[in-house]
């Protein structure tokens, strides 16, 4: 009898403590934790993988530290999770980290049956192609036939495989597991052209033993935006984590950075002010310190800033702007305005 | 019946010149019959072939330290290990911090060599390893003594393949033997969930253990609440190792003849004193050859902790190869990391080897 009782009590013990993680949000919990969980690549030179010294590197981990920054005031109060592509998204449903900043491509099915949110994205990638000079292709609709390095179980590999059959191409895949041998494989001419998301294209060809001989073909096969990612139902978290990335991109928009910040808040423009936390309300709202906007650019830097620290023209990545510039510039970062 | 006359002049014969010295060794081991010779001449140009531009590529053409110089060149670069050799074998542990886990592994490697042998194996030495034990904790962990704590989840490298290989084998083998005389029990329960444990974790990979330790489990246990990166793999892989060892220790059980148990049992002593004192000690010292090859296997599986992204030895020189700057120098650093590997191993196989010829009793 007693026994039974006993375990009345354990389980409604389980519950009441399940139902209480529950009721907490994430933001509350963070900050009762002191610091932000953050699940990365680790892999990913340019958007997310640690240097010769053990320091994290990389657009997402700056955006990871630009929101920590947003909470506490302080880019360093963030703990990075280096995760798998299988492992990331159960990681955040687990509650093993707070949000998912990997590369992750926002797609309906994620959304959805995944149960996740996905904020502004932070890049917006797409697949293309690249080619040795000497094959002499000008489009990708002239590679029929052709022998495609392509890494396997990705979106990449479906994404080409989708393509080839929709134009009426024929392909042979050369599916190999590891990007770096896989860049390897296509440079010894194991393939006629390798496919990947075009950010990687960038970086593999400046590995080529002589880069002048490889071109990146100009077609852009797939829509890929890479944006963080929260769990379903904690609106107030995933304010933060979306306002975060916004308010790179405003500060860019309003030409504040990291140097300039300090004197742009003696500046008489109302969007500066508010957006800046000179006039109050934006903070209070999200449940943030009236100077997150500013702690972000000051610490962090504003989006452009981030962009050419990781992947920008001097980099060994030295990937364009692109579709990554503001909307005024041709691009697609647009932010909505910060009142 | 023959009479042997030895002659007295024979005996002072030099043997010819072809039967002993270089010639003869040569003649005995390489040359003797026409299949031998012809693989060793084959050998030899196989070798003469691949040998030459090897040692030309890995010492005489290659970089050592610059960084830069070594695209284009035509030797080995082990810069991408001398530039990067801090982060490959300590992973994310914070710099200058990073003397704990060295003294750590060095404590580990002086207690191993200490204990190999086997008359210095008393209650001081347990004793010592339980010291050890701990003081490799506080140095990796800190928060203690005035260390500055480092979460487990920095903890990366060769710290981390010998923690979960280490750890994973002292942990397994004893469970490996209580299942191994569970499924031996008359007792119908005990001996039905030790055959299922060992036959339900024999059928999966370890691959699958560690996604289930990594992926399923998680989910299992309410939100917020985390367990350990570091620990779920761990006992994933103690778990598997033990239903290896125990079907080796069973083998090794079986071997024993019914004599002894029945002779066990004619001294008085209970099952527990039985198999203490007589049929383990038997039994353990027969299945020595398997189970070492069992934990080095298990030793090598620990880098499969890759794939949950545990940054091991094999992650974090992985790593270091996916930056463009030493991107395609993946041969020098997968031979670095075979050495590392190589060495444990043959360490593991010599001392099986030699505890062997020193139980051996000739029975």
């Amino acid at each position: 009898m007693l026994l039974r009782k006993l375990i009345a009590l354990l389980v409604c013990a389980l519950v009441l403590g399940l139902t209480g993680t529950l009721w907490a949000g994430t933001l509350d919990d963070v900050r009762a934790k002191g610091f932000v969980q953050v699940g990365v690549n680790g892999d990913l030179f340019g958007f997310g993988k640690p240097d010769a010294k053990g320091v994290w590197k990389g657009l997402d981990v700056d955006t990871g530290r630009a929101i920590a920054t947003a909470i506490f005031g302080d880019p360093s109060k963030v703990k990075f999770i280096p995760l798998t592509a299988v492992t990331r998204f159960t990681a955040l449903q687990s509650g093993e980290i707070d949000v998912l900043c990997r590369n992750a491509t926002r797609t309906l099915g994620r959304e959805t049956a995944l149960g996740l949110n996905f904020a502004q994205p932070n890049y917006y990638d797409g697949q293309g192609f690249l080619i040795p000079k000497s094959l002499g292709v000008k489009s990708a609709k002239e590679l029929d036939g052709a022998a495609v390095c392509v890494l396997p179980g990705t979106t990449t590999e479906l994404n080409v495989a989708d393509y080839f059959r929709s134009n009426g191409l024929k392909m042979k895949p050369v599916v190999i597991e590891n990007t770096a041998e896989l860049a390897k494989a296509f440079f010894a001419g194991r393939c006629d052209c390798l496919t990947s998301d075009a950010s990687q294209l960038a970086g593999t060809r400046a590995v080529a033993p002589n880069p002048d001989d490889y071109i990146i073909l100009p077609e852009i096969i797939s829509k890929e935006p890479l944006a963080p990612a929260v769990r379903h139902g904690d609106d107030q978290w995933y304010d933060v984590v979306n306002m975060t990335v916004l308010a790179l991109i405003n500060a860019e928009e309003l030409g504040i950075t990291s140097q300039n910040v300090d004197e742009m808040l003696k500046s008489k423009d109302p969007k500066v002010q508010r957006f800046l936390g000179v006039s109050p309300g934006n903070g209070k709202a999200l449940g943030l310190d009236e100077k997150f906007a500013y702690n972000i650019i000051k610490q962090v830097g504003n989006y452009g800033e981030i962009f050419e620290r990781n992947v920008g023209k001097n980099t060994p990545l030295g990937i364009e702007r692109g579709l990554n510039a503001l909307w005024t510039d041709g691009g697609l970062m647009y932010s909505p305005p910060f009142k | 019946m023959t009479v042997h006359v030895i002659d007295p002049a024979a005996e002072n014969l030099k043997p010819p010149a072809t039967s002993v010295g270089v010639v003869g060794w040569m003649r005995a081991n390489l040359f003797n019959g026409v299949f031998n010779s012809i693989l060793t001449v084959l050998t030899l140009i196989l070798l003469f072939q691949t040998l030459p531009p090897f040692i030309k590529w890995a010492f005489i053409d290659a970089h050592w330290l610059s960084g830069d110089a070594c695209r284009g060149a035509d030797g080995a670069c082990w810069s991408v290990i001398s530039n990067n050799l801090r982060f490959i074998v300590f992973g994310f542990y914070p710099h200058p911090e990073q003397w704990r886990p060295l003294l750590a592994m060095l404590l580990l490697v002086g207690l191993l060599f200490y204990s190999q042998n086997r008359s210095r194996w008393n209650k001081p030495l347990a004793w010592a390893w339980l010291v050890g034990l701990i003081s490799m904790g506080i140095l990796l962990k800190g928060g203690l003594l005035g260390l500055t704590a480092v979460e487990s989840t920095q903890w990366g490298g060769l710290p981390l393949t010998l923690l979960l290989s280490v750890f994973g084998l002292t942990a397994a083998y004893p469970l490996g033997v209580v299942l191994a005389l569970g499924r031996q029990s008359r007792m119908r329960v005990v001996q039905t969930l030790c055959v299922i444990y060992i036959e339900l974790i024999r059928g999966v990979p370890l691959i699958s253990l560690l996604f289930m330790s990594s992926v399923v489990f998680p989910l299992f246990l309410p939100e917020g609440v985390t367990l350990n990166k570091i620990l779920r793999a761990q006992v994933a892989i103690i778990l598997f190792t033990a239903a290896y060892i125990a079907e080796v220790v069973r083998g090794g059980l079986q071997a024993i003849p019914r004599g002894q148990y029945e002779a066990a049992e004619s001294m008085g002593l209970n099952y527990w004193q039985t198999m203490r004192l007589v049929i383990l000690p038997q039994a353990l010292k027969i299945v020595i050859p398997p189970s070492v090859s069992i934990l080095i296997s298990a030793f090598k599986d620990t880098s499969l902790v890759v794939i949950i992204a545990l940054f091991d030895l094999l992650k974090t020189t992985k790593s270091v190869l996916s930056d463009p700057q030493w991107m395609g120098f993946s041969a020098e650093a997968y031979i670095f990391v075979a050495v590392v590997y190589f060495v444990c191993c043959f360490f593991m196989s010599n001392y099986s080897r030699r505890l062997e010829k020193e139980l051996d009793t000739s029975l």
